[in-house]
């Protein structure tokens, strides 16, 4: 009986701190030995493709871009793990913004299915990467009480949501287009239509926030924030419309893959 | 394959990534309570300020924290928008030290206007003689190494930030 309270107890315990106190788990790969860890090196980032610090068209970089040049370390344990999300944590409804804020109906906007897949720069699959999003509305309109634009809520749509990439490295959003708004960089700027992404890759080096725009967007060729990417990068942002994952009578397809960082072991090598 | 670029968080992250801190209806994974401050009696609570190239204390940053010494394993996030003198706030556990490196924890900093985030790392100023011997805080010049240290206060750990300027803090390449 006291085996069994404890238990109730503890998992009772468990539960209630799940939203506040993240429980994190090594991935496989690292529970490795200490050897054999220090052994894997991690890819720094590619400045061919990453946009840099400063960049003064995009002109709240100017203030806020750290000026002296980064201090290079040794990966060590910190560097090599990260923490790592269960499934259990999401709702079923998580990764389907069509439907996860439903008050009254459906959202307003054109429904659209975005998927692909996270593999690293060795081609390797990532699973069971947390990704999450955040955009504006089919109006141009985020739910964040900063966001001033004078374009329309959508009671039904809050533009946020996330997903576990599977064992192959795959995810699938179900959302809506997010209309193109308005922002005070320069006179008349626009931010092309975008979904914000956030990904946690295997370790924090892989650590990547990005946004994913619409192929053919005219307002692409003007957005600093874009821009700042170097023109080798550039086309790694565009989604692509997809017909064969288009879902008939329901939503158009936008296919975006993802790229982390990849290390210097293969699945083939033995240290 | 070529590296998916980096973009900025912006501003309207916290509705996606810390809804419950900011009281949006969304359920968050991830909050600033590593350790329940409640039940752990070695909890430590971190506050400190991100500033901007004039001073200014930046209301709309997003940090992470991430801690592993082998033993736990413990992760955070907290925006700076919420609290009333826009300072982040962490309730955690000083962890052990691993290898020789002194007690440290990561930190990632996200905001509208860094295209890309930036690492650096918290250490703390009751650890002297593991800070004097640490492999990573010998990497970086002595002027510039109390950038990284958190200083301890009658209520926890004091670790500000500065982007830049003459105490701009030590940002790692990892």
């Amino acid at each position: 009986m006291f085996v069994l309270y404890k238990l109730y107890f503890d998992l009772s315990k468990i539960i209630f701190h799940l939203p506040a106190t993240f429980v994190v788990f090594f991935k496989q790969i690292f529970s490795q030995s200490l050897h054999n860890m220090s052994t894997i090196i991690y890819n720094r980032f590619d400045e061919e493709v990453h946009p840099p610090r400063l960049s003064p068209d995009y002109k709240s970089t100017v203030l806020r871009a750290p000026t002296k040049p980064l201090i290079v370390v040794k990966q060590s344990l910190s560097e090599l793990t990260g923490p790592i999300f269960g499934d259990f944590n999401l709702g079923p409804l998580d990764h389907d913004l069509t439907k996860n804020s439903v008050v009254n109906g459906q959202p307003l906007g054109e429904r659209i299915v975005v998927h692909g897949r996270v593999v690293n720069e060795n081609g390797q699959p990532i699973p069971n990467t947390l990704i999450e999003i955040w955009q504006a509305n089919s109006a141009g309109r985020y739910v964040h009480k900063v966001d001033q634009h004078d374009a329309p809520l959508d009671p039904n749509f809050l533009g946020a949501g996330r997903c576990m990439t599977d064992k192959d490295g795959n995810y699938k959003f179900y959302t809506i287009k997010p209309g193109a708004y308005p922002w005070g960089n320069h006179y008349n700027a626009w931010r092309p239509n975008h979904i914000h992404f956030s990904l946690f890759g295997a370790n924090i080096t892989n650590r990547l926030v990005t946004q994913m725009y619409f192929p053919g967007d005219p307002l692409l060729q003007y957005d600093p924030i874009f821009l700042g990417v170097p023109p080798k990068g550039r086309d790694l942002l565009i989604s692509q419309f997809d017909l064969s994952i288009t879902e008939p009578h329901f939503a158009l397809g936008y296919r975006f893959d993802f790229v982390l960082r990849g290390h210097n072991q293969t699945p083939f090598e033995n240290s | 394959m070529k590296q998916t670029p980096s973009q900025t968080v912006g501003p309207y992250f916290a509705y996606g990534l810390s809804p419950e801190q900011y009281l949006y209806d969304f359920k968050q994974l991830v909050g600033n309570q590593l350790v329940n401050p409640i039940d752990e009696p070695d909890a430590i609570t971190i506050t400190g300020k991100v500033f901007d190239g004039e001073g200014v204390v930046i209301p709309d940053a997003m940090i992470e924290v991430w801690q592993n010494d082998g033993q736990q394993q413990l992760f955070g996030r907290f925006g700076t928008g919420t609290d009333p003198k826009n300072r982040f706030v962490f309730y955690t556990k000083k962890p052990a030290s691993v290898n020789g490196q002194a007690p440290h924890l990561s930190i990632i900093v996200f905001m509208r206007g860094q295209l890309i985030h930036s690492y650096t790392r918290l250490y703390f100023s009751d650890e002297v003689e593991l800070n004097a011997t640490d492999e990573v805080l010998n990497v970086v010049p002595e002027e510039r190494r109390a950038t990284l240290i958190a200083q301890k206060t009658p209520s926890g750990y004091e670790f500000d930030i500065w982007m830049q300027g003459d105490n701009e803090t030590v940002f790692f390449d990892i």
